[in-house]
């Protein structure tokens, strides 16, 4: 695979590697891409792709308003927050 | 020993009022106390909390309540580290989750405690269900209570091993490519995949949406039919809920009888699955399964299923896909861990570098690679159309046989290390159960034998694989049954139980 680039890659999954960790996981996929590649050999003319063993379209539910959890509860995980709100660092200069 | 009874066993006593449930929790977590230092199943619990969900069970025993009302009553069910349990940690057994502590209940935990279950225990597992051996968990192994030099299976390792060295009398996990009956096989227990859709999602850290599951573990069939039972049922909170009514499992069990209980049903072997790589034991046991069928009357075909050889190449590229998009939020800014940045594009990836393992990284990179513009029909969409033909050869065997028998592993239980540095090997030992979750269908694994006991490992389990028709938990059930009823096989008991 040798368009694989693992530090592009991980770049778009928002994934800080080390050196170590990119020469080692890109050896890994490498085989395991190597090895998904056999997938080139079946013939997939005119079949449809499954998404979903059962799909189920358009589920909805009433339009009536539901109970759901309190702000402090849905809160209580943050890592950063302050007056109710999850704080991040400064997006916009 | 109060804790060697299954559940039909402990909810007999409990109903005669010859224990409580308050006892029948204390024997799990004596348990738990003598032996977890070794197996290392649970990750927490919280024994105040339990033990005043046991009162409170007792307290309904007192006041009349039967188990024909809540059929789990005072009944200590564990569960794995994905399940949302309010008030209790839920790590998935990763590091990237931090302190996090669930605001409400998983669907599945509603249920249980409804049916008056005692809720307690947080089971190790691989980070975010990915693995096969517990190995990839950042906190710990859990080890084989049949052999502690093994792995137990995963990646509900820690729900396999609990229940194998009787420290709960069930446990719930997850199966998206072999997670429940896996582990079931390797620590000599029953483990049930559900059709998908039976059970909501709703609450469970979700892997890959499209073939997550949530299962049980049982020390019997009959148990895991009735976990099965209170599991089950459309949930309005799932979209992907099926609004189905559910059928009576253990109904279907009792229909059993007379010398070929088994008599009318046809079983098929695919020819695909009889390759080499099998273990000898693996194989003989195998072997033995299908004489043991043909004897209570069942019938066994030859059916084929021309899709398997790609079935590890399909999920792995489908699973760590949906994998990608689903563990996105772990992005440290509204739970959970952080690591902190100059931007926030800059904290996700440092808080995701530090939170996630190397087994959850590759999976996220894999599957944002096969998204990405440009392979995602290369990899991605082909993957889904093989997908449908491997579902297709599924429905088409079904028409000719009730149920398909395959061994659940090539081998029993491996070492702790042995594969744990070869990702596509490790993959590779899923082969007989990722078909199971890409065609949507449901599966059990029982106690089918053991190894031969050898100067470097004792006995060890082996587990038959049942796969039933979507939908066809009562057919499978029936059949497990039936076998297991006819073998010794689930009375064994692992050296530490």
């Amino acid at each position: 695979m040798s368009d694989f680039n693992i530090h592009y890659v991980a770049q778009l999954a928002r994934i800080e590697l080390t050196p170590e960790e990119e020469q080692k996981l890109g050896v890994q996929l490498g085989n395991i891409l190597g090895y998904i590649a056999k997938l080139k050999e079946v013939d997939v003319a005119g079949v449809e792709p499954t998404a979903h063993a059962f799909p189920l379209v358009n589920v909805t539910r009433p339009d009536v308003a539901t109970g759901s959890l309190p702000h402090d509860e849905a809160m209580a995980n943050a890592p950063a927050k302050a007056g109710g709100l999850f704080v991040v660092p400064k997006i916009v200069e | 020993m109060l804790r060697h009874l299954t559940i039909s066993g402990l909810t007999a006593k409990l109903a005669r009022r010859e224990c409580s449930a308050r006892e029948a929790l204390q024997a799990c977590l004596d348990q738990l106390a003598a032996v977890d230092g070794q197996v290392r199943a649970f990750m927490s619990h919280d024994a105040a909390d339990a033990l005043a969900q046991a009162d409170a069970a007792d307290r309904d025993l007192a006041a009349g309540v039967t188990h024909a009302q809540k059929p789990l009553l005072g009944v200590p069910i564990a569960l794995k580290d994905l399940l949302a349990h309010r008030g209790q940690p839920l790590n998935c057994s990763s590091k990237i989750l931090g302190n996090y502590r669930s605001p409400y209940d998983a669907t599945v935990v509603e249920k249980l405690k409804a049916a008056g279950a005692v809720v307690f225990g947080r089971l190790n597992m691989d980070e975010f269900a990915m693995g096969s051996s517990t190995e990839t968990s950042a906190f710990q192994t859990t080890l084989n209570p049949w052999d502690l030099t093994r792995i137990p299976g995963g990646s509900s390792g820690g729900c396999a091993a609990s229940l194998a060295a009787n420290m709960a009398f069930g446990t719930i996990g997850s199966d998206t490519g072999g997670s429940i009956r896996q582990p079931a096989a390797l620590c000599g227990v029953v483990g049930v995949k559900p059709t998908y859709g039976l059970v909501s999602r709703y609450g469970v850290t979700a892997f890959a949406s499209s073939l997550d599951q949530v299962g049980p573990f049982g020390k019997d069939v009959r148990d895991a039919a009735l976990l099965t039972q209170v599991l089950a049922g459309h949930d309005p909170r799932d979209s992907t809920s099926i609004p189905r009514p559910v059928p009576d499992y253990l109904a279907a069990l009792v229909a059993d009888g007379g010398p070929q209980p088994l008599k009318g049903l046809r079983l098929g072997l695919a020819k695909e699955y009889m390759v080499g790589g099998l273990d000898p034991d693996v194989d003989a046991a195998m072997q033995a399964a299908v004489k043991q069928f043909q004897s209570l009357g069942a019938e066994v075909v030859e059916v084929s299923l021309p899709h398997s050889d790609y079935a590890a190449a399909t999920y792995y590229i489908i699973a760590p896909a949906e994998a990608s998009a689903n563990l996105a939020r772990f992005d440290g800014i509204r739970y959970g861990a952080r690591v902190t940045g100059k931007d926030p594009a800059e904290l996700n990836a440092k808080t995701r570098g530090a939170g996630f393992g190397a087994e959850v990284k590759r999976r996220i990179i894999l599957g944002t690679y096969v998204l990405s513009s440009g392979y995602y029909d290369a990899y991605y969409l082909r993957a889904q159309k093989v997908r449908t033909l491997i579902r297709q050869d599924f429905l088409k065997a079904f028409e000719t046989v009730d149920a398909i028998l395959t061994p659940t592993t090539p081998t029993a239980a491996f070492k702790v290390g042995e594969k744990s540095d070869d990702p596509l090997q490790m993959y590779l030992s899923d082969i007989f159960t990722i078909s199971c979750n890409l065609a949507g269908i449901c599966g059990i694994s029982v106690p089918s034998g053991f190894t031969k006991a050898t100067a470097s490992a004792p006995r060890l389990p082996i587990g038959l694989q049942l796969l039933g028709r979507p939908f066809g938990e009562e057919t499978m059930f029936r059949l497990a049954h039936a076998y297991e009823r006819s073998t010794p096989w689930h009375m064994e008991r692992s050296p530490l139980a």
